[in-house]
């Protein structure tokens, strides 16, 4: 599992190639408190690095999710729609955001570990 | 945060797991360990206790008795301050020359004096405007802190330590020694909920809090769940939904402005900004403060416009999600054609126009002991 700056975490999907599961760290869903409305992005979309693809809100405040890396929105979890609190229960596990296939997998190796992303925090 | 002011409280909110956050010039705790969802619900359902020590707490002496302290009163402010009985309490508003809102307070009556809690971010501005306004009186500011409990077991845990505060009605005020030195109880509060505000000496507030702390259901609560609590019970927030810009009728606070004081009553007028606000009482304002419920779940928060068609007829001034309610509310200012409760407008949301329906205030009914 691979770390970002911006609290996301980045999971290669089993079993299928090139594709990345994306959510958000158990650090950041505790700054931010239980979540109320989660935005997700469209299947199919294409966005580059640091796009806005998701909107997250807790009862203080809004907060915009940003593409970790390039790549195409495959698969988003419709779940937190109706639940957005499952990102507050299980941040590395049922609440993750969207599914993204990359061109290059070898630009996750630009990212944090989990020891880097431990001493980020 | 080193020019930041502290409360006697601070160190225990450092002991109870705080975020200390800036608030009108004060370190303050935004939250505890367990978060404002659950913060907002435990006020609901056992109580909260909210340091607001903040606050500005002043006292007003006439030599010649209070009655005179409360006529002196009534050149700064709209309310009838005369005949309010000792003992009770009530809401208040400071208001400028044009008739807007320099600041909401309250006043109590005591047996001697008056009593004024005024907000943080205008204490210094409301009291300057005391000392010059009523030169006949004294005005000391008072170094208290000030402890909010709130909730349905309010009154069973304060009765414990003040057996008279179970007697106490909505907007009562009373002074009682304890085991904590003098209280200066009212019963009032920012929540909707029944519940108690606590004026304590400085030195004993830390182990007034440990005991109310100590009784099963009283959780602490932060500044994120008090402004969620007091949204739901429509309450306005000084700065957001209050200002210079809007005037007590616009902003639906006409009730807080008793008969004597309006044309044809016993003392009308003679408060700053009489002639605007009295012309709006007999014509109505143009526009009008108004409760919001997005029909979607995405929170429409302050500084949100709110359409009818193309047409801008309103902004968001408080915003967010209702934890108890289980939805997203609002309020904000309406163009007074579109003030009507059911009426269907438009939010801007992140560049979408998302419905949103002007509904009655409070969100959820207060529970207060009338």
């Amino acid at each position: 599992m691979k770390f970002t700056e911006e609290h996301e975490w980045l999971r290669p999907e089993d079993g299928e190639e090139n594709v990345v599961v994306v959510g958000i760290t158990d650090h950041a869903q505790e700054q931010l408190g239980e979540l109320v409305f989660v935005e997700l992005p469209e299947e199919g979309q294409t966005v580059a690095k640091e796009d806005e693809v998701a909107v997250i809100e807790s009862v203080k405040a809004a907060s915009e999710i940003l593409a970790p890396v390039d790549g195409e929105i495959v698969e988003v979890n419709s779940a937190l729609v109706e639940n957005p609190a499952l990102v507050n229960e299980d941040p590395l596990g049922g609440g993750w955001f969207f599914k993204m296939r990359l061109e290059d997998m070898s630009v996750l190796d630009e990212l944090m570990d989990e020891a880097a992303y431990k001493k980020f925090i | 945060m080193t020019d930041l002011l502290r409360t006697p409280l601070f160190d225990l909110h450092q002991e109870l797991g705080a975020r200390m956050v800036e608030f009108a010039g004060y370190e303050m705790p935004v939250q505890y360990k367990p978060g404002v969802l659950k913060e907002h619900l435990a006020c609901r359902e056992g109580a909260g206790l909210f340091d607001v020590s903040h606050m500005g707490q002043v006292v007003i002496r006439h030599p010649e008795g209070p009655e005179a302290a409360a006529a002196a009163l009534e050149r700064l402010v709209p309310q009838n301050v005369i005949d309010l009985k000792p003992g009770r309490q009530r809401y208040g508003l400071f208001l400028n020359n044009a008739g807007g809102i320099l600041d909401d307070l309250m006043i109590a009556r005591r047996e001697d004096d008056l009593f004024l809690v005024v907000n943080a971010a205008c204490k210094e501005q409301d009291v300057a405007l005391l000392k010059s306004g009523l030169p006949d009186c004294e005005v000391e500011v008072i170094d208290r802190a000030l402890i909010a409990l709130q909730g349905p077991r309010a009154e069973a845990v304060l009765s414990g330590i003040v057996p008279a505060a179970a007697e106490m009605a909505f907007m009562d005020v009373l002074s009682a020694g304890s085991e904590f030195g003098e209280l200066w109880i009212s019963r009032s509060g920012y929540t909707g909920e029944d519940g108690y505000e606590i004026s304590v000496a400085p030195d004993q507030a830390v182990s007034l809090v440990r005991k109310l702390l100590s009784a099963d259901g009283v959780e602490p609560v932060g500044l994120g769940a008090r402004d969620s609590l007091r949204l739901e019970a429509g309450l306005c927030l000084y700065g957001h939904d209050l200002s210079t810009e809007t005037t007590p009728v616009e902003a639906d606070l006409l009730w807080a402005i008793q008969k004597t004081r309006r044309s044809g009553g016993t003392r009308e007028g003679g408060f700053p900004g009489a002639e605007t606000v009295l012309a709006q009482i007999a014509e109505g304002a143009t526009r009008k403060r108004v409760g919001l419920k997005p029909e979607g779940r995405a929170p429409m928060r302050e500084g949100v416009e709110l359409f009818d068609g193309d047409q801008k007829v309103g902004e968001i001034t408080s915003g967010g999600f209702g934890p108890t309610v289980g939805h997203p509310i609002a309020m904000g200012y309406v163009d007074i054609d579109y003030a009507a409760i059911g009426t269907t407008l438009t939010g801007e949301v992140r560049g979408k126009r998302l419905p949103v329906q002007v509904v009655d205030l409070p969100f959820r009914p207060a529970t207060y002991k009338r």
